[in-house]
């Protein structure tokens, strides 16, 4: 049981991916990635936890009360803000493509040469 | 390579990576029985060293300034390339017409706007008290003009958000992330290096440079936000029938 | 290892898979929305308030994003 926060890390991964390879629609696509991405946020913070650990803020708790692992939060709660820009420029591509492709299947795409 | 061979392909070699990745999960530390020597270390001296309460945004804006600067910078270029890929000067661009939502609509979205705004302010400002900071309160503030949009119409989200300005504003907040830094280089510490009076832990004056970093953080943070809905309200409203040949 | 956590880590779960199936586009803003409100549920169990309120706010400007985004190429067409 203690390894289930890791395999559901795996799980959002395969299925994000999944939904990569499957998809018909590049909108489709992008939130599938966004899907895959967000994995690596659920890794780092069961990583990142501690049995009956209060979160690493000391605003209301006494200094020294046990508490969760606070570099993962900080790596994951900047990657999430910026992981939407990163889907908008491909969202933005998607765009583009629609424009000189007139479709948005990646699989009408992938005949397009040039 | 056709679909149904894409997909027995996938389904193979994604058997494999699972089980590779299961079996590489299965030797970390048991969950709820963390290991490693930082995150102790930090919780026990951030608020002593930096007298700020929330030990996250310590680590954000202070131990790990660096790398914050490099996601502000991974923020900035692309929305930057999203600037670059939709904003055609060449395209024609349609009247748009003005748009007169019901008052009851127009009523509560102002109401709603103001709120997020003030809300959003204050998660910047007690980032480093409770949580909070630049990163969430940018996309709240970023968020209170899309309700512009949403209760009145293009022409006050844009009289309100005038892309000059937030192209400004965003690029202020990047460079103000940097000279932080290089203030530190010249005070004779480390880049980024904490500087300045601590203050008294738990009070909004406190934690040195961190406030500084925090505001430029969310200056970068709702700038790039507004200029991103910006764009794509205008793929959406004024260049109607658009091809960008 | 507590209940509410094994819980929340099932309906995640079962969110992704959600999200992934999901082919209208306007049903996967749905979904997907939903997805990162369980998103913001987990990080919170697991005692990591800011994360949850950093995919709070992106959850909520995601979300229309995508659907301008639908619009304009569904028109485009």
């Amino acid at each position: 049981m203690s390894y289930l926060p890791y395999a559901l890390a795996v799980w959002i991964f395969a299925v994000g991916l999944y939904g990569v390879v499957r998809s018909r629609n590049l909108v489709h696509l992008v939130v599938c990635l966004s899907v895959a991405q967000s994995s690596t946020y659920v890794l780092l913070l069961s990583i990142g936890y501690v049995n009956r650990g209060t979160a690493p803020i000391f605003a209301d708790v006494p200094k020294g009360t046990r508490a969760v692992d606070p570099v993962v939060q900080a790596l994951t709660l900047t990657d999430v803000v910026v992981s939407v820009t990163v889907a908008a420029l491909l969202l933005a591509l998607a765009i583009q493509a629609q424009r000189h492709a007139d479709t948005t299947d990646p699989d009408e795409l992938s005949e397009m040469h040039g | 390579m056709s679909r149904g061979v894409r997909s027995g392909l996938f389904l193979v070699s994604a058997a494999g990576l699972t089980a590779l990745l299961l079996w590489a999960v299965a030797d970390l530390p048991d969950f709820g029985h963390y290991r490693g020597p930082y995150g102790k270390v930090l919780n026990s001296v951030a608020v002593g060293e930096r007298h700020t309460t929330n030990v996250v945004a310590a680590v954000v804006f202070d131990y790990r300034g660096v790398d914050t600067m490099g996601e502000e910078f991974i923020l900035f270029a692309s929305v930057m390339g999203v600037a670059l890929l939709l904003r055609n000067p060449h395209r024609e661009r349609r009247q748009v017409p003005v748009r007169i939502q019901s008052d009851a609509v127009r009523l509560a979205g102002i109401g709603f706007a103001a709120g997020l705004l003030v809300l959003g302010l204050y998660v910047v400002a007690h980032g480093y008290l409770t949580p909070g900071g630049g990163f969430q309160g940018g996309v709240v503030l970023a968020s209170a003009f899309v309700l512009v949009y949403l209760a009145g119409d293009y022409h006050a989200y844009r009289s309100m958000s005038p892309t000059p300005a937030i192209d400004v504003l965003g690029a202020t907040g990047a460079g103000g992330y940097t000279v932080v830094g290089i203030v530190s280089l010249l005070l004779g510490s480390a880049f980024l290096h904490n500087f300045g009076p601590l203050g008294t832990t738990g009070k909004l004056a406190s934690g040195g440079s961190i406030p500084f970093l925090n505001v430029a953080s969310a200056l970068e943070v709702s700038a790039a936000f507004v200029l991103l809905f910006s764009e794509f309200l205008d793929e959406l409203v004024v260049r109607p029938k658009a091809r960008s040949e | 290892m507590i209940p509410l956590q094994a819980a929340i880590i099932g309906l995640v779960a079962a969110g992704a898979l959600a999200v992934v199936l999901t082919r209208d586009l306007v049903r996967l803003t749905m979904a997907s929305s939903l997805y990162a409100l369980l998103l913001v549920v987990l990080f919170l169990v697991f005692q990591a308030p800011d994360v949850a309120l950093s995919e709070l706010v992106v959850g909520a400007v995601g979300f229309p994003l995508v659907i301008v985004v639908a619009v304009v190429l569904e028109r485009g067409k």
